[in-house]
């Protein structure tokens, strides 16, 4: 998307973020487990708009947290699907429970003198840390709700933002419910 | 004298051997050497084949027939890639097979080595699950874990990838039943408080059929099922591939729906009030437009499988579990239904709409059939290939025990029938194996008459020779203004003679006065294996016949006079 002058629309459209479902996997650590995830989407034609593997607390077990869009009426089969896989020990879906979710951003950007106090007072606004300031770029850091990042971000498109790196969104259920 | 210690190979072939495995089916290669090797010592039999996609379609015809895992063994690559049409019939139709392939030694893995193929990668979408041993000391698990999870649940293929260097070095671990499988579960007695709905609604019910399919035949859940039919006095109809779960010359029975299904057995689907599944998965070929299927009746549907629930029908009551075990909890419960008045109109489409075939103008593939079915009356193993030939044997050779018809039915896969009748001869040697296939499929595996010659198998081919892909031809005609494309089978051999180059004995049936006395000489030919040419006419047409997409109202009980919109549905 290229950098436009005007502020552009804060949210995306309600109608637009019910194709988005966010789903836990609890899979075993072996190698081909992703790809055997992988194929259970892209066979239904659904796109992975965030995916974050990492290991469990205990090794052999892995976590996924996967965004992905896709029609919603598909999207109970694919978690049956999911969970039919050998290595999947159970998958969830998350959709519109209220699960702790929180994503993290590195926003880098070049920051001429003049757009610097501007930048800065974006970043004070929604807590972001400048964590390399450097003669002529900034890398700014960010976390929270990944709404709040994509805020944070359409904010700074008039600046000119030749990277951003996003963690995607990782979530736990709350209280002694299962992620 | 201290024990010798196994190479991986040999791990492998003690671990079938622990298995009770009688045979493994394959074709040799480099890679795949420690293993063969391995075999020249073992009790298990090698069976070689000519084409690894006969040797996958042997162990299906085997483990369909058998109840038992079929085991394929190939080498790397092309070996191995060979084998992915007879891992999608088996994931299809949920039969277990396990197929140990060759690779490359595992240093060179992703190195593009000498016949290399990511066969892992390769065949993800068509395996229950695979492995790629990367250590010798996994051997014995990973193959218990493979045969417990090829044949339990719903069962479906295992491929086990085995670097060469796996297989030539040591393997030192002993054998074990510890499986480390935390996210595989087997479903098996069904959910009390849903069995009880679904007698309700049963008890309720004025005009129930019971729609049996595969699950059936796997879970062996014949019995029950007719226990349940009778207890209610309900009909019962069958998918392509639940022939013989349910004896078809019951008296309620219907024969086959769907596609090409009896007249009968579709109105009566179409005018049911409860249609109860039975491990069947509500294909497209049985259900026609969904949106059109079934509207006004209650739905239940009972599988071991929980993906199938709501994937294309969403049931009113869903049973998880397995088919025979919840059918035996759900019999007590129910009670005959008021069902006369229904039982009585499926008896009238029963005999207002039956099967038929001309009698004149030629050998008719229906009539051979026909007299097949006589013939073996249900005793003999009867395996199909895939087009016309398949939908007239499955409407006129009536199934009449479990795993007596073997069929390539989700995958529709060309080429299945005559391989996987030596695979059933193999695992059923007293009984009688007949293949029956048309021109086209059998010329994609037909060179396995070599491995049913050299066994002296006495499995029987029935090749219904029309000289053209029969059903591409069908619908050409029907759809695409008789504008023949790539249906023409011009240049087939002859037969008999093809046969007789292999030492087969090659019998002909050209005249409808032959077949009879044809048919009896080959069922009775046991010293080896025969093939029979029924030279049929060119131009005939199964019917009945839903179009694909079309809903099960549109069904043609006769060849319309009418040009035909072409059809909906994919295939």
């Amino acid at each position: 998307m290229s950098a436009s002058p005007a502020l552009p629309a804060t949210a995306p459209a309600p109608a637009a973020r019910t194709q988005l479902h966010t789903i836990s996997l609890f899979v075993n650590n072996k190698p081909g487990v992703l790809v055997r995830v992988a194929l259970v989407f892209s066979r239904r034609g659904f796109n992975i708009e965030s995916l974050v593997v990492s290991p469990g607390a205990e090794g052999r077990f892995s976590r996924m947290t996967i965004v992905s869009s896709g029609a919603a009426r598909d999207l109970g089969q694919i978690i049956l699907q999911l969970a039919k896989l050998v290595d999947v020990v159970h998958a969830i879906d998350h959709t519109g429970d209220d699960s702790y979710e929180t994503e993290i951003a590195l926003v880098k950007m070049f920051a001429p003198i003049d757009q610097r106090t501007q930048i800065l007072q974006i970043a004070e606004h929604f807590k972001a840390k400048v964590v390399d300031y450097g003669a002529d770029s900034l890398i700014l850091q960010i976390h929270g709700p990944s709404e709040k990042l994509d805020a944070f971000i359409d904010l700074l498109r008039p600046f000119k933002l030749p990277e951003i790196v996003r963690s995607g969104k990782l979530l736990m259920a709350r209280g002694v419910r299962v992620t | 004298m201290p024990q010798k210690i196994p190479s991986g190979g040999e791990k492998i072939v003690q671990c079938l051997e622990r298995e009770g495995i009688q045979y493994v089916f394959g074709l040799s290669g480099g890679a795949a050497m420690p293993m063969f090797d391995a075999l020249v010592d073992s009790k298990i039999k090698l069976i070689l084949t000519r084409h690894e996609q006969g040797a996958t379609h042997m162990a299906d015809g085997y483990a369909r027939s058998t109840g038992r895992p079929g085991v394929v063994l190939v080498t790397s690559g092309p070996g191995a890639t060979n084998t992915v049409t007879g891992l999608l019939t088996a994931q299809m139709d949920s039969a277990p097979i396990i197929v140990f392939c060759g690779q490359v030694n595992a240093v060179s893995l992703g190195k593009d080595a000498f016949q290399e193929a990511d066969v892992t990668g390769i065949t993800y979408p068509v395996v229950k699950h695979s492995y790629l041993i990367k250590n010798a000391s996994d051997i014995p698990r990973i193959v218990r874990e493979a045969f417990h999870i090829a044949t339990t649940g719903r069962p479906g293929p295992v491929l086990i990838d085995v670097p060469k260097d796996i297989g030539q070095g040591p393997c030192t671990a002993p054998f074990t039943d510890q499986l480390d499988l935390p996210g595989y579960t087997v479903p098996s007695r069904g959910d009390e408080e849903a069995i009880t709905r679904a007698a309700k609604l049963l008890r309720e019910s004025r005009r129930p059929i019971l729609y049996v399919g595969q699950g059936a035949v796997i879970a062996d859940a014949g019995k029950a099922i007719t226990a349940l039919a009778e207890k209610l006095r309900a009909p019962v109809v069958n998918t392509l591939l639940g022939k013989g779960a349910v004896d078809e010359t019951h008296p309620l029975h219907l024969g086959m729906l769907g596609m090409h299904g009896t007249a009968y057995a579709n109105k009566a689907v179409a005018d049911c009030d409860l249609i109860m599944s039975i491990g069947a998965r509500w294909d497209d070929r049985i259900t026609g437009r969904v949106s059109d299927f079934c509207t006004r009746a209650v739905k239940i549907h009972v599988d071991i499988d929980p993906a199938e629930f709501g994937k294309i029908i969403t049931p009113d009551v869903a049973i998880l579990g397995d088919a025979r075990l919840v059918l035996e909890d759900l019999v007590p419960q129910v009670e005959m239904a008021d069902t006369q008045e229904w039982l009585a109109q499926c008896n009238r489409w029963r005999k207002q709409y039956p099967l038929r075939y001309p009698k004149q103008g030629g050998l008719r593939a229906q009539h051979v059939l026909d007299r097949l079915n006589e013939l073996t009356r249900g005793e003999a193993i009867l395996t199909t290939d895939v087009g016309q030939h398949q939908m007239w044997a499955a409407q006129f050779c009536l199934a009449r025990s479990n795993r007596h018809w073997l069929t390539s039915g989700g995958a529709g896969t060309m080429g299945f029938g005559f391989p996987s009748a030596i695979g059933a001869q193999f695992g059923n040697p007293k009984r009688k194996v007949w293949a029956i296939v048309g021109d086209g499929g059998f010329q994609m595996t037909c060179s396995e008459l070599a491995t049913a010659a050299i066994h002296k198998l006495p499995v029987k081919c029935l090749i219904i020779n029309n000289n053209y892909l029969g059903m591409i031809r069908q619908w050409q005609e029907m759809f695409y203004d008789n504008r023949l494309s790539g249906a023409d089978l011009e240049g087939n051999p002859d037969f008999v003679k093809l046969a007789q180059a292999y030492g087969v004995k090659g019998l002909r049936i050209r005249r409808p006065a032959d077949v009879d006395r044809v048919l009896a000489q080959a069922h009775a030919h046991d010293s080896g294996p025969c093939v029979v040419v029924a030279e049929v006419v060119k131009e005939d047409n199964v019917f009945p016949m839903i179009p694909a997409g079309a809903s099960l109202a549109e069904m043609l009980i006769e060849k319309p006079k009418h040009r035909l919109e072409k059809p909906t549905g994919s295939t």
